[in-house]
């Protein structure tokens, strides 16, 4: 990175940031330095209130955890992008929305009386969205939860000013290249085919089909994807589900654009 | 001496979601002292409906990240038990691995890298690289093996995809399973040197009994399944799970409050610890002797010493829950189908930081209604009921001191704030 972004040391300084999420992304950052201890060499670490008191507000990379879901978001998120040099959304909350989307399929005076009952307007939310929505994004770690060798190689390519690593081709790629049997053929069903790689097909390795948490390829063929899933024995209400359990709010975007064509 | 004064700390740090703490003293008297929850709530319970039944699992796990395993766990009995599916014995056997797995890691991250720092004082458990190698080192050990643990049955430590209604949808071999027992073994000197460390810390002296609530088992100490008990005499069965928590909203915390025979009860380790003592295997009820720790123990700061006693425990058990399995031989299992696709269950499971439960109605496969009480949200009464007897004992002190102190006493709690912000249904029916 530039030299105007690091600090006396040379070292530049990085801060983490959580909004609606399950700092499970943060943890995994946590869990990626046990095994990269040198990471904690070439940066300082300045904010990270889930692991550290310190509360540096001179950082250069803002790694920014979990999803827009209230006004008063927006403010904490402008104020981060007016400080950080960088801005990397770390996972599915921060990238795409994520789980959190899923409550933008209900009305939101219903979600809000379903939880709080009587005391539905004590508590400010909005509509859940990802930070790009708000902030521009410099960077983005995809997943649910983000990968760790993914996160290493991304602040590495951060690190030294290179376009981070992200694959844009399918989860398929990577099922093929574990030689893993495809989801379709033991009677399951995948996402695989839409969904961007870079989690090393960890689902579907598992026995589990893909579920979407890296948000699609560019140009999913959503079509055959949904044929697909339907072929498969899947009802037309779970072949909507599969597509909105992570990627609510990029269906309901290509939906509004669809509408203005 | 502090006599006047406004503490207010904004997002309390090492703590699992974002909580402040407010106190104001006047004239040597506590006018307030709170703990507010400032959390963005997130509204699980209201979009899970309208979902098949095989994505609860999956989507509420995402509701925490430290106890993804908790959830999934309490998600899938509760399916399970709508669904009328009953787990085989090796389902069993594995889910109560992969428990213990999340224990030990949840417990090892909270002791260690949490709540140690306070004791050494630095701020995080960075400096501690340079200055306590050995420990910080401990300490990455246990995380690691407690990982790889759950990743082994779960297929990720995180958010594990192998865990399935009915079943597991990938089995670990039997030669990972013999390589995981001898690191669990190996690692008994590190739970060793581990009760030691904790045993020189000087923890706050702060006795409030309280009502402990967990679950319980009669054959084993109790994480998955069982009735719920409480320390004052109460037993209930996990469907009645209402008449313990009895949820309220307060104005200044997104969070509910809960209370049942008294004003406040407590939840997590301690109340396990506290309820089900006898049923701790022997190595742990040593490394209780060694922390000079019996039942009734009423100090909140040692919750985070019975969190130590656990590891011993999950340690000991995941060796002989691995054993049996060896024994048994993993048999190729698929998950169970559900035959009937409607119907109501209450899933319950005693995660790091105390009871929890799920609760979900289905109609042809598709979630109805659901509600989640979590740990974390049960503790709020207790911790304000600690932090009003607290605060008057310490209001002479350093107010750097008062703000230390309280904030040890909400760590102790281990916390998990954006945990606890999704709520109970008022209107469940």
């Amino acid at each position: 990175m530039a030299e105007e972004n690091k600090s006396a040391n040379g070292k530049p300084k990085v801060a983490f940031f959580d909004f609606a999420c399950c700092e499970g992304c943060q943890l995994t950052v946590v869990d990626a330095l046990q095994t990269h201890l040198d990471l904690l060499d070439a940066v300082e670490i300045v904010q990270f209130r889930e692991a550290m008191s310190e509360r540096g507000e001179d950082y250069q990379i803002a790694f920014v955890e979990g999803s827009c879901t209230r006004p008063s978001d927006e403010e904490r998120l402008k104020q981060i992008r007016q400080q950080a040099a960088i801005v990397v959304a770390l996972g599915a909350c921060a990238h795409i929305a994520g789980v959190n989307a899923l409550k933008n399929l209900h009305p939101l005076p219903d979600v809000r009386r379903w939880v709080y009952g009587d005391c539905a307007d004590w508590y400010e939310t909005y509509e859940a969205r990802p930070i790009s929505a708000v902030i521009a994004v410099d960077a983005v770690i995809p997943g649910c939860p983000i990968d760790r060798e993914e996160f290493v190689r991304v602040v590495k390519a951060v690190l030294i000013g290179k376009a981070p690593p992200v694959p844009d081709y399918p989860v398929c790629v990577e099922c093929k290249l574990k030689e893993n049997v495809c989801m379709f053929h033991i009677g399951k069903f995948c996402m695989g085919p839409v969904t961007r790689a870079g989690c090393g097909a960890i689902c579907p390795t598992h026995g589990d089909g893909c579920e979407g948490c890296r948000g699609f390829i560019p140009s999913p063929n959503e079509n055959s994807m949904k044929d697909v899933l339907a072929d498969a024995g899947l009802t037309a209400e779970e072949v909507m589900a599969r597509f909105t359990m992570f990627n609510t709010y990029q269906v309901q975007e290509r939906l509004a654009e669809g509408a203005k064509k | 001496m502090t006599t006047t004064a406004a503490i207010h700390v904004h997002h309390v740090t090492r703590v699992e979601g974002h909580g402040d703490i407010v106190v104001d003293i006047q004239n040597g008297q506590v006018k307030k002292a709170q703990f507010e929850v400032v959390e963005a709530p997130r509204f699980f319970e209201a979009f899970v409906r309208g979902r098949p039944y095989f994505e609860l699992s999956h989507i509420t796990s995402r509701i925490c990240g430290i106890c993804s395993v908790g959830h999934a766990t309490a998600s899938l009995r509760a399916t399970e038990k709508a669904l009328g599916v009953e787990p085989s014995e090796q389902t069993v056997l594995l889910r109560k691995l992969i428990f213990h797995g999340e224990i030990i890691d949840s417990h090892v991250l909270h002791t260690y890298m949490l709540v140690a720092p306070d004791f050494l004082g630095v701020g995080s458990v960075i400096p501690l690289v340079k200055t306590h190698p050995d420990v910080v080192l401990r300490a990455l050990r246990i995380k690691k093996l407690s990982g790889d643990l759950c990743a082994m049955v779960g297929g990720r430590h995180t958010h594990p995809c192998a865990m399935a209604v009915g079943g597991f949808t990938h089995l670990p071999s039997e030669a990972e399973l013999r390589d995981m027992r001898a690191r669990l073994v190996a690692a008994r000197a590190d739970m060793d040197a581990t009760i030691d460390l904790f045993a020189t810390l000087p923890w706050p002296d702060f006795n409030r009994e309280t009502e402990y609530v967990s679950l319980r088992k009669p054959d084993e100490y109790a994480f998955i399944d069982g009735t719920i008990v409480t320390s004052d005499g109460f037993s209930y069965p996990i469907e009645d799970y209402k008449k313990v928590t009895n949820e309220k909203c307060v104005p200044f915390s997104t969070a509910k409050w809960t209370h049942h025979n008294r004003d406040a009860y407590m939840v997590g380790a301690l109340a396990r610890f506290n309820n089900n003592y006898e049923q701790l295997h022997p190595r742990a009820k040593e490394a209780a002797a060694k922390l000079g720790m019996k039942p009734l123990v009423t100090n909140t700061f040692l919750n985070t010493a019975a969190q130590a006693i656990e590891m011993v425990h999950c340690i000991e058990d995941s060796i002989r829950i691995i054993e049996e399995l060896l024994i048994r031989g993993i048999k190729p299992e698929q998950p169970i189908v559900p035959e009937k696709l409607s119907g109501e269950g209450v899933g319950s499971c005693d995660v790091p930081r105390g009871i929890l439960f799920h609760h979900y109605t289905y109609e042809d496969g598709i979630c109805v209604a659901a509600n989640c009480i979590i740990p974390t949200g049960q503790n709020y009464s207790n911790l304000h009921a600690d932090l009003q007897a607290l605060v008057p004992q310490i209001v002479n002190r350093p107010q750097e001191e008062i703000r230390q102190t309280l904030e040890m006493l909400v760590r102790a709690y281990d916390p998990c704030i954006s945990c606890s912000t999704h709520l109970l249904n008022v209107e469940f029916v």
